[in-house]
Order: C-alpha cells, then sequence, then structure tokens
C-alpha cells in the first residue's frame, strides 16, 4: 500500500515535471525567420541610413562587433565573461557570413528578444536588455544603417568557450524569464521630454549600464544598484549614480562635454574602454548628448554624502611614492599646461578618489593612448621601468596625498591582473 | 651617486635621481645614440632597452633604474662589429634623417630577442609607437625582417656576427615582396634608355 502510494506521487511529480518542461519548450521555442536577399541599397532612404549611422556611434557597436585590427562590423572579438568567452558575430551585410539574409523582422526580434534569424537564444554578452528598449523608427535606422555597410566575408574563426550547461542556447530561455523585461522604452511622465529621451538612448541604445551597473552572480545588471559602479575588459566602470566618487560633483554641461570630447578639466580623461565609446560618442549630434548628459547628471543628482576627504596632515609619509611620483609624474600632472595637453590634477580623478586601485594601476602601466584614428589623451606607460614595489609606493602615495583617501586594499591584485593583461 | 648597468658597464652617475636617463646617458656617459625627440614619451627616438623591454629614457628618471640592465644601440656592436641590428639597418639604408633609427632598432631588438620568428603584422603593431617623419618605414621594416633573419640563420643568436651578402633575398613575405618591387624599380631606372 504504502509503496503504491510512493509510486503514485512520484508518477504525479512526473507528470508536473514533465508539464513544467512542455512549458518551458513552449516558452523557449522561437521559429526561424525565413532567409531574405539581401535588400538593395536604394531600398533605404538616405535619412534612415544617417540616423542608423548615429546610433551605431551612440552604441559603440564597432567595439565589439570588430576584432582588434579586423574589418568593420566583421565579428570575430572576443568578450570575455565570468562564465567563458564569447566571440562577437558579423554583423556586416554578408549573405554567407554575415546578416544579409536577415529581414528586418529578424533584426528587430535580435534586437528586441535577443533571438537570432535560425530562431536561437542569444547570449546577454550582445546587451539586448537594453536594446529591447530601441523604439521601431530607430531600429528601422539601424538596420538601414547595417545593411548598407560593406559586406565583409569573415567566417568564425573559434567558437563560444563556455562550459556546460551554459553552451546550450536553450537555456537562455530560463536567464530572461529571470531577469529580461521587453521593451520598448516607456515614457516616464514625471520627467520633461529631455530626461525620457536621454534615458531612452542612455539605457536602450547606449546601454551604459552594460558597463556602469554591477552584475549579479548569474551575470545580470542588479537594477536595484543601476548606475552604482561595475567592471569592464579589465577596468572599473565608475559609478555614475549619487555613489560616484568624483571630487568635484558632475553636471550636465560637464556630462555634455566630457562625452563629446572624451575630457573634461575637472574631471579627467576618458580612459580604459570609455575611450572608444567618446571616441564613437564624438559623431552623435549634440541633442543627443545634451539629453544623455541631462538624464545622467539627473541620476547622479546632488551626492547623499560629500566625498570624505582626510586630512593632509594624516597622510602617511611615503618618501619612495613621493620621490617616484615627483621625479616621473609631476612634471604633466602638475604642470601649468590645461587638458587636454596637460595631465589632470590628480585630485581631481576619480581614478584616485575612486572604489578601487584598479584604473590608476592600469593607466600608470599602459599609459593612455588615444584609439586608432581619433584624438584624446596620451601618455606614455610605465610597464618596463616600475618594479612592482616602486609602483605600489607610487598608488599609495598618490591616493593618500593628493586624494587624500584611506588607503585601498588589493592593490597587489590589481597589479598583478594589469601585468598579465600586458603580457597577453 | 646611483649606480647604472648600462650596455654590461656598471657606472656610478653624479646626476640627481630625478634625472631622465636619456640626459645621463648623452650629457654623462657619452653614449649618444638615443635622441631627445618629443621629451613627453611619444616619439620613441629615446627609446633603450630596460631588462629587455623597449623604454622610453625620457621619461625615465634613473633612480627607477638602479640594479637594472639598460641597454643602448652602442650595446648592439661596434662600429667595426656591426650587430646584426646594425648591419640589417646600413644593408638596407633605412636611414633617411637617421633621428628615429636608433629608437626604431632597439624596439625592434626587443621584439626579436623574445621572437626573432614575428610576422610582419607582429613587428608592425610592435613598431607602431615610434614614429618616423621622413617615411622610410618601408626600408626600416625590411631591416628589421633582414635582423631577423639574421638572427634566425644557420648561426642562431641576437649577436650573430656571420657576414650575409647584401644581396640575399629575405623570406618571400609582403614586405619583402616591396623590398623586390623597390629592388626592380631602381634597376628599372638605372637601365640605360635605348
Amino acid at each position: 500500500m504504502k509503496t503504491f502510494v510512493t509510486r503514485r506521487l512520484v508518477v504525479r511529480l512526473l507528470w508536473v515535471l514533465g508539464a513544467l518542461l512542455f512549458g518551458f519548450v513552449v516558452y523557449a521555442w522561437r521559429s526561424p525567420i525565413p532567409p531574405v536577399d539581401p535588400p538593395a541599397a536604394e531600398s533605404f532612404d538616405a535619412a534612415s541610413i544617417q540616423r542608423g549611422a548615429q546610433l551605431a556611434a551612440l552604441g559603440d557597436c564597432v567595439t565589439c562587433h570588430s576584432a582588434p585590427g579586423g574589418e568593420t562590423f566583421g565579428g570575430g572579438r572576443e568578450v570575455v565573461t565570468p562564465f567563458g568567452t564569447i566571440y562577437s558575430t558579423n554583423i556586416t551585410p554578408d549573405p554567407a557570413t554575415g546578416i544579409g539574409r536577415w529581414s528586418q523582422a529578424a533584426f528587430q526580434r535580435a534586437m528586441r528578444e535577443g533571438v537570432n534569424r535560425e530562431g536561437d537564444h542569444l547570449y546577454p554578452a550582445f546587451p539586448y536588455d537594453h536594446y529591447t528598449l530601441i523604439n521601431d523608427a530607430d531600429s528601422a535606422a539601424l538596420y538601414a544603417f547595417i545593411m548598407t555597410r560593406q559586406p565583409i566575408q569573415a567566417r568564425r574563426t573559434h567558437e563560444n568557450d563556455l562550459s556546460f550547461p551554459l553552451n546550450i542556447r536553450f537555456l537562455i530561455a530560463g536567464w530572461k524569464l529571470l531577469f529580461f523585461r521587453a521593451g520598448p522604452y516607456q515614457q516616464d511622465s514625471t520627467h520633461d521630454a529631455e530626461w525620457n529621451r536621454g534615458a531612452y538612448l542612455a539605457n536602450g541604445i547606449g546601454h551604459c549600464g552594460a558597463c556602469h551597473t554591477p552584475r549579479n552572480n548569474l551575470g545580470a545588471e542588479v537594477a536595484s544598484r543601476h548606475f552604482a559602479g561595475g567592471e569592464a575588459d579589465g577596468w572599473h566602470a565608475y559609478a555614475i549614480n549619487a555613489d560616484s566618487k568624483s571630487l568635484e560633483e558632475w553636471n550636465a554641461e560637464d556630462l555634455h562635454m566630457y562625452l563629446s570630447k572624451g575630457w573634461h578639466d575637472r574631471h579627467g580623461d576618458a580612459h580604459g574602454p570609455m575611450a572608444a565609446v567618446a571616441a564613437n560618442l564624438s559623431s552623435v549630434p549634440d541633442a543627443d548628448l545634451k539629453a544623455i548628459a541631462t538624464y545622467v547628471a539627473a541620476v547622479m543628482g546632488k551626492r547623499a554624502l560629500p566625498l570624505e576627504k582626510r586630512a593632509l596632515e594624516s597622510t602617511s609619509s611615503n618618501d619612495t611614492g613621493a620621490a617616484i611620483y615627483a621625479a616621473t609624474c609631476a612634471s604633466c600632472h602638475d604642470g601649468t599646461r590645461p587638458l587636454p595637453f596637460g595631465g589632470v590634477k590628480l585630485m581631481l580623478s576619480t581614478a584616485v578618489t575612486g572604489e578601487n586601485a584598479t584604473n590608476l594601476v592600469n593607466v600608470i602601466l599602459e599609459g593612455l593612448h588615444p584609439p586608432e584614428g581619433t584624438t584624446g589623451a596620451i601618455m606614455p606607460g610605465f610597464s618596463s621601468t616600475l618594479t612592482d614595489g616602486q609602483l605600489e609606493s607610487l598608488v599609495a602615495y598618490i591616493r593618500s596625498n593628493l586624494g587624500a583617501q584611506p588607503p585601498w586594499t588589493g592593490v597587489e591584485n590589481s597589479v598583478r591582473e594589469a601585468r598579465s593583461r600586458l603580457r597577453d | 651617486m646611483i649606480e647604472l648597468r648600462v650596455n654590461g658597464q656598471s657606472h656610478n652617475v653624479s646626476a640627481d635621481p630625478d634625472t631622465p636617463l636619456l640626459y645621463v646617458l648623452r650629457d654623462e656617459l657619452q653614449l649618444n645614440a638615443a635622441k631627445f625627440g618629443c621629451g613627453l614619451g611619444q616619439c620613441g627616438s629615446c627609446t633603450v632597452l630596460v631588462d629587455g623591454a623597449p623604454t622610453l629614457s625620457c621619461v625615465t628618471p634613473i633612480m627607477l633604474l638602479e640594479g637594472r640592465q639598460i641597454t643602448t644601440v652602442e650595446g648592439l656592436g661596434t662600429r667595426e662589429e656591426p650587430g646584426p641590428m646594425q648591419r640589417a639597418f646600413i644593408e638596407e639604408q633605412s636611414a633617411q634623417c637617421g633621428y628615429c633609427i636608433p629608437g626604431m632598432m632597439m624596439r625592434a631588438q626587443a621584439l626579436l630577442q623574445r621572437n626573432p620568428r614575428a610576422t610582419d603584422a607582429e613587428i608592425r603593431a610592435y613598431l607602431e609607437p615610434n614614429l618616423c617623419r621622413c617615411g622610410t618605414h618601408m626600408r626600416i621594416l625590411r631591416a628589421v625582417k633582414r635582423a631577423a633573419s639574421m638572427m634566425t640563420g644557420p648561426d642562431a643568436s641576437p649577436t650573430t656576427r656571420t657576414p650575409v651578402p647584401a644581396s640575399t633575398e629575405v623570406g618571400t613575405s609582403e614586405i619583402d615582396s616591396d623590398a623586390q618591387r623597390d629592388r626592380r624599380h631602381s634597376e628599372k631606372r638605372e637601365r640605360p634608355e635605348r
């Protein structure tokens, strides 16, 4: 009798599991969208293509969808995630190796739902959790721009390197069930049109949060910590909300200048992955940048607590660091040349007052090199001369004596990681 | 006094510890290969090696260099017995005004010491920080390939001094096909008109 009851329970449980699995399959299943002949360039109007180009610059598409030194939009760039390495795809209109056979419906579905033409779920390394906010007109403009680029024949050279079960694309539907909220963008009536336009651009095509918002263990952005700072390619993406560690508070004008030029005299230069973002933004209409600046400035707001500065007399004496700073850094950073030709006063740099040593260490070792074909801040790197000990002394001196902040922990880790990246 | 090891020799240097290495090399040690170009670490003409890594000596104070191995062009060979990098640059006649050449040689030396079989693309990418305003890039690239082939030749070593006949073709790479093209051009020009 008892075994009978147990068996009945097991059978019922199996039914429930089966039904759940069936339900998940139904939920996750996406049908392929039939291929089309690549649309003729004449089928798009010039205004749409131009708007698409601006949106693509806002989205910094080219950075991920081009391999270093490779063809523009030809894909093949490795994107390292905590879950494994993903290689970006060719998004030129090549019919065989790109997306030439994608209809506008297929393109829009990829942007809105993260599903490719064949019906496979895409990894959220492609930030469709942001692109889902893009409206129909902008999506059509992006399609027009992409489909009128030079087709590049570039097959995948690497398969994605993800461990089981993450290599099963079907399961991404489960991730979406948990974390993905479909768009398009809904106007927030408590804010004006400029703010809404900025929010639409920053959170949609601009996908600022992809780097500037921290992620949870499953790689999803933590919505409650929007813009609270994150990681990008071995760099720290600063908090751009009320948690900002910038000594000088940001306002909309500052942000507008920074985004359009890549530097601001009281805040410093865009470095790391932000350098390429800013280089792209320089080709975006001012109205778009102003809207983004308005929105981000509103999110940053007035700081909850002013940045606490330690009294300078309490800073530790660090003769080695001070001497290295004076001999190596001061001629530019304490000079009289203004930005962008001289170095930023380091007390103003968020790399110095920020959360961790990552960016300061990265900049000292690698220097600043504007992305190819662009102008921007320059600085020689010191990886070949500074020993780890000298570097740590220098970082400690800059942090405490110029940033007037308590010492960082984990500086050695930042040094080790930066060195290993430089060796690659 | 700071002790510097330059080209295998020890020197006690009287300059202040915050003096850039370049000034010490040129003014105190009379090693004049490395050049002052921009003074901002942006042009590469002051490039020397520190423990084998290319280093911009104009922005490097000597206080950072105690106990490190510094190498300049003078350390690659002598006028009588030039090293492979020097000979390759002479044989390819890579210098025009010559100001960038010592920096180019040192950066190329750093690459070939680590990877004597560097590809054309790797050579180009590695030399990218060093500027040449005369436009002798193709000759510089050919010289680096030539140096690489001397270093990887039968008597392989970065300091190989086996003479290589000037006419020797170096591989069949993109850079060399440029070399061949140039040579064809010059042959054409030298041929008397009929």
